[in-house]
C-alpha cells in the first residue's frame, strides 16, 4: 500500500497528459503537423477560468472557457496554418512555434509574469481519503472521465460521417479532397476537438496544481507530445496508453527514495529514446496508415 | 472574402502583440520620462544621475521582484533628489527585465551598463545576482543586492553588496528553530535543482541540522515540476516532523497548496523568499502551519508602513504590483534601504563616477528602517537575528513569532 499515493497520483496526470495528447496527435495524423502551440492553448484555457471565473459564477464560467478555447483553437488554425496549408511542411511547424510564443508573451502581458492562483471548483477540489491515502477528489474523477471522452471520441471517429472523414483524410489528404471532401471543415474540426480536450484537460491539470504561470503550459505539453510519439504518432489509443505510462512511471520514481526524485523528468525522455531505438515508429504506430 | 477575413484576424493577433510589447514597459515600472544621457539636464532644471534597476519582473520570482522594486520606487517618491558637489540631481531610474533566468541576466545587465547608470541595485534572488556579477565587475559598476542571501553574490568581489542575511546564518536559524520549537528530529527537505538559492539554503539547513544531532531526508525536484504530492507522501513515509522547502514564490503557492491537499499537518518551514502576501493568500482558509524566516516584520516602523501603505493606495499600478494589496513584503522595505544606501554613497563621494561610489559604499553607515547597515568585509550587511514569521491561515496574514538568532554555542 506504501505506493498507491503514487500509483493514484501517476493514474491522475497520465490521464491529464492524455487529454493532451490526443491533440497532438490527431492534428499530427491529419496535418502531418506538430503543433507546438496546444501545451499554451492548454495554458490560456486555464488562464481565462481564472479571469472570468473573477466576474462570472463557475457554472456559467467553465462552459464558457470550453467554449472560448475552443474557438480560440479554431482561430489559430485559420489564421496561422490554413494560408500554410500547400507551403512545405517546415513553414507550418515555424508558424506553429511562432503562434506557442505569442500566446505565452500575450498571457505574460495579461499576467504581469506572475502566478495566478486556479479556482477551486466545488466537489472536484475537495479533498478526499482513499484506502488510507490523501488526495483530491479530481485525481479519482480523472482517469475515468479521460476514458469516457476517449471512448466518445473514438465512436465518433469510427461511427460517424465527419468521422469517415477525418480518416480518409488522415490516410491521403489530396485524394480526399478529389473526392469530395471539405477538407478545411474536417481540418478545423480536428482543432475543435484537440482544443476541446485541452479545455478539459486543463481544467483538471490545475484544480490539482492550483499556480498557472504562461510557461505553465510547456512541461505538460512537451511529456504529452512525449506521451504522443512514445505511443506512435497519429494513435489514439497509443496516445492515451503512453500518457499513462509516462504519468505512472514518473511518479513512481519519485518514490524510489532519496536521490532518484531529481530524474524524474530525465527518465520520461530517456524512457522515450529506448522505445523509439526499439520500434521507431512507437508502441501503437504501425506500417500500414491508420492514422487518427 | 475569406482572405479578407483571415487577413483581418492577423492583423489582431499582431495588434495583441504589439499592445503586449508596449505594455510591458509601462508595468516594470519604468520612468518612460526622459531619455536622455546622464549628463543632459532635466526637464526640471537639475541634472540626473541614473540609477539602475536590475530585477525580475516575470518568471519565477516575478512577484517578489516586482515588490522589491516598489520599494525604490517609493523611496525615490520620498527623496526624488541627491546633492553631489553643492548640486541638486535628480535620480532617474533604469529598469530591466531579468525574467528571474541565470540566461538572460548577464544580457539584462550589458543593457542598464549601456544606458549609463552610476549604480544599480538588485536583484531578486541570487542566481540572477551571481549569473550578472561579472559583466557588472567589467563595467566598474558597484551594485546592491537588498533580498540575496546566497554568500557566492559578495563573496570574492569588491562591486556586489547586500543588504540581508546570508543563506548559511539563516539555514543555521531554521534547523534551530525546528529544533528549539518543535524538538524535530528528522526533516524533510526539498530543493529546486538548479536554483543556487534554493539547493544552497537546503544544504546549510542540512548541515546544520545534521550538526544538532538530527536526520535529514533531501531531495529535489526539476525545473518546471508542478506536482509535489509525492514528496509529501515521501516525507509522510519518512516520519518527517517538518517539512523545509526553500523555493521560488511559484513553487511556494504549489506546495501550499498540496500540502492542504495530502493534509500536511506538521510545519512547513521556508525562507525569506516565502515572506510575500502571495504565501499568505495562498494559505488563507488552508489547513497549513508553515513558518519563514525574514528581515522585515510589518509594524517594526510604524511610519514607514503608513507612508508605504498611502503611496500603495494612491497608485493602482503599484497596487496591482503588489498582488493586489497593501500587505508589505520585506523585500519592500529592503529595497527602500538599498535606495539609501545607494545615496548615501553617492552623497559622500559628491560625483556621479561609478567606481568612485562603489568605493564609498563600503564606508556607509545607514539607519535604515529594517536596522542599521554597515558592510563587512566581504560586503555583506552585519545582521545577527532573522524574524521568524508565522503565515495565518484564518485572515491570510503573517503573524510575529520570535527573533531567532543562532543558539548552538
Amino acid at each position: 500500500m506504501q505506493y498507491l499515493p503514487y500509483i493514484l497520483a501517476g493514474i491522475s496526470v497520465g490521464g491529464q497528459y492524455a487529454l493532451i495528447a490526443i491533440g497532438y496527435t490527431m492534428v499530427y495524423g491529419i496535418l502531418r503537423l506538430i503543433n507546438f502551440a496546444h501545451g499554451d492553448i492548454f495554458m490560456a484555457s486555464g488562464l481565462m477560468l481564472i479571469y472570468l471565473s473573477a466576474t462570472l459564477p463557475l457554472f456559467i464560467a467553465l462552459p464558457l472557457v470550453l467554449v472560448i478555447t475552443v474557438l480560440l483553437g479554431f482561430i489559430i488554425e485559420r489564421v496561422a496554418y490554413k494560408p500554410l496549408r500547400d507551403a512545405p511542411r517546415m513553414s507550418v511547424m515555424i508558424s506553429a512555434i511562432g503562434v506557442s510564443y505569442l500566446v505565452q508573451n500575450v498571457a505574460l502581458y495579461a499576467t504581469g509574469g506572475l502566478a495566478k492562483t486556479y479556482p477551486a471548483i466545488p466537489w472536484i477540489s475537495d479533498t478526499i481519503t482513499l484506502f488510507g491515502s490523501t488526495t483530491k477528489r479530481v485525481t479519482v474523477i480523472t482517469p475515468f472521465l479521460t476514458i469516457v471522452l476517449i471512448v466518445a471520441l473514438i465512436l465518433l471517429i469510427k461511427k460517424t460521417k465527419i468521422g469517415m472523414a477525418m480518416r480518409a483524410v488522415s490516410r491521403d489528404i489530396d485524394t480526399s479532397r478529389l473526392m469530395g471532401i471539405k477538407i478545411n471543415n474536417v481540418i478545423s474540426i480536428t482543432f475543435v476537438i484537440g482544443s476541446f480536450l485541452a479545455a478539459v484537460g486543463s481544467v483538471l491539470y490545475f484544480s490539482n496544481y492550483t499556480a498557472i504561470v504562461p510557461t505553465s503550459g510547456a512541461m505538460p505539453g512537451l511529456k504529452a507530445f512525449v506521451a504522443a510519439v512514445f505511443g506512435g504518432i497519429g494513435s489514439i489509443p497509443g496516445a492515451v496508453i503512453g500518457a499513462f505510462i509516462i504519468g505512472i512511471s514518473e511518479n513512481i520514481i519519485k518514490s524510489g527514495g532519496s536521490g532518484w526524485t531529481t530524474f524524474s523528468d530525465a527518465f520520461t525522455f530517456v524512457l522515450l529514446i529506448v522505445i523509439l531505438a526499439a520500434k521507431p515508429t512507437g508502441l501503437f504506430g504501425e506500417k500500414q496508415i491508420d492514422k487518427v | 472574402m475569406k482572405r479578407k477575413f483571415t487577413g483581418i484576424l492577423a492583423l489582431c493577433l499582431a495588434g495583441t502583440m504589439l499592445a503586449g510589447c508596449s505594455g510591458e514597459n509601462g508595468t516594470s515600472g519604468t520612468d518612460g520620462g526622459t531619455e536622455k544621457d546622464k549628463s543632459t539636464v532635466s526637464d526640471s532644471g537639475n541634472k540626473t544621475i541614473k540609477i539602475g534597476i536590475f530585477e525580475p519582473a516575470s518568471g519565477d520570482n516575478g512577484a517578489s521582484g516586482k515588490q522589491e522594486t516598489l520599494g525604490y520606487l517609493y523611496a525615490r517618491s520620498v527623496q526624488p533628489t541627491v546633492d553631489i558637489a553643492g548640486e541638486t540631481y535628480n535620480i532617474e531610474f533604469e529598469t530591466v527585465d531579468n525574467e528571474s533566468s541565470t540566461d538572460k541576466a548577464s544580457t539584462a545587465a550589458s543593457a542598464l551598463i549601456s544606458k549609463g547608470v552610476s549604480v544599480v541595485l538588485g536583484s531578486y534572488g541570487s542566481a540572477v545576482c551571481i549569473a550578472a556579477s561579472d559583466t557588472f565587475k567589467e563595467a566598474k559598476i558597484a551594485c546592491i543586492a537588498p533580498t540575496s542571501t546566497n554568500p557566492q553574490v559578495t563573496l570574492g568581489n569588491s562591486h556586489y553588496f547586500r543588504l540581508c542575511f546570508l543563506d548559511p546564518f539563516q539555514g543555521t536559524v531554521l534547523a534551530n528553530f525546528a529544533k528549539d520549537r518543535f524538538s524535530a528530529q528528522k526533516a524533510y527537505v526539498l530543493a529546486k535543482l538548479g536554483d543556487d538559492y534554493s539547493v544552497g539554503l537546503a544544504t546549510y539547513f542540512k548541515n546544520a541540522f545534521e550538526s544538532l544531532g538530527g536526520e535529514v531526508v533531501y531531495e529535489t525536484f526539476p525545473e518546471g515540476n508542478s506536482d509535489f504530492t509525492s514528496y509529501f507522501t515521501n516525507a509522510k513515509n519518512a516520519n518527517a516532523d517538518v517539512f523545509f522547502s526553500p523555493t521560488s514564490l511559484e513553487a511556494a503557492a504549489l506546495i501550499v497548496e498540496q500540502a492542504a491537499a495530502q493534509n500536511w499537518e506538521k510545519p512547513l518551514l521556508a525562507g525569506d523568499i516565502w515572506d510575500s502576501n502571495v504565501v499568505t493568500s495562498a494559505v488563507k482558509g488552508k489547513n497549513v502551519d508553515n513558518y519563514i524566516t525574514t528581515v522585515y516584520q510589518e509594524g517594526s516602523n510604524p511610519e514607514f508602513d503608513a507612508g508605504f501603505k498611502a503611496w500603495l493606495n494612491a497608485n493602482p499600478d503599484m497596487l496591482q504590483n503588489n498582488n493586489g494589496n497593501d500587505d508589505i513584503a520585506a523585500s519592500s522595505p529592503m529595497g527602500y534601504d538599498g535606495y539609501f544606501v545607494a545615496l548615501e554613497a553617492i552623497k559622500a563621494v559628491g560625483s556621479t563616477d561609478s567606481v568612485a561610489i562603489n568605493d564609498a559604499l563600503w564606508k556607509v553607515n545607514y539607519n535604515g528602517v529594517t536596522g542599521n547597515i554597515v558592510f563587512d568585509e566581504n560586503g555583506d550587511a552585519v545582521r545577527t537575528e532573522a524574524v521568524v514569521k508565522h503565515a495565518n491561515t484564518e485572515n491570510g496574514s503573517w503573524e510575529f513569532i520570535a527573533t531567532q538568532g543562532v543558539t548552538n554555542d
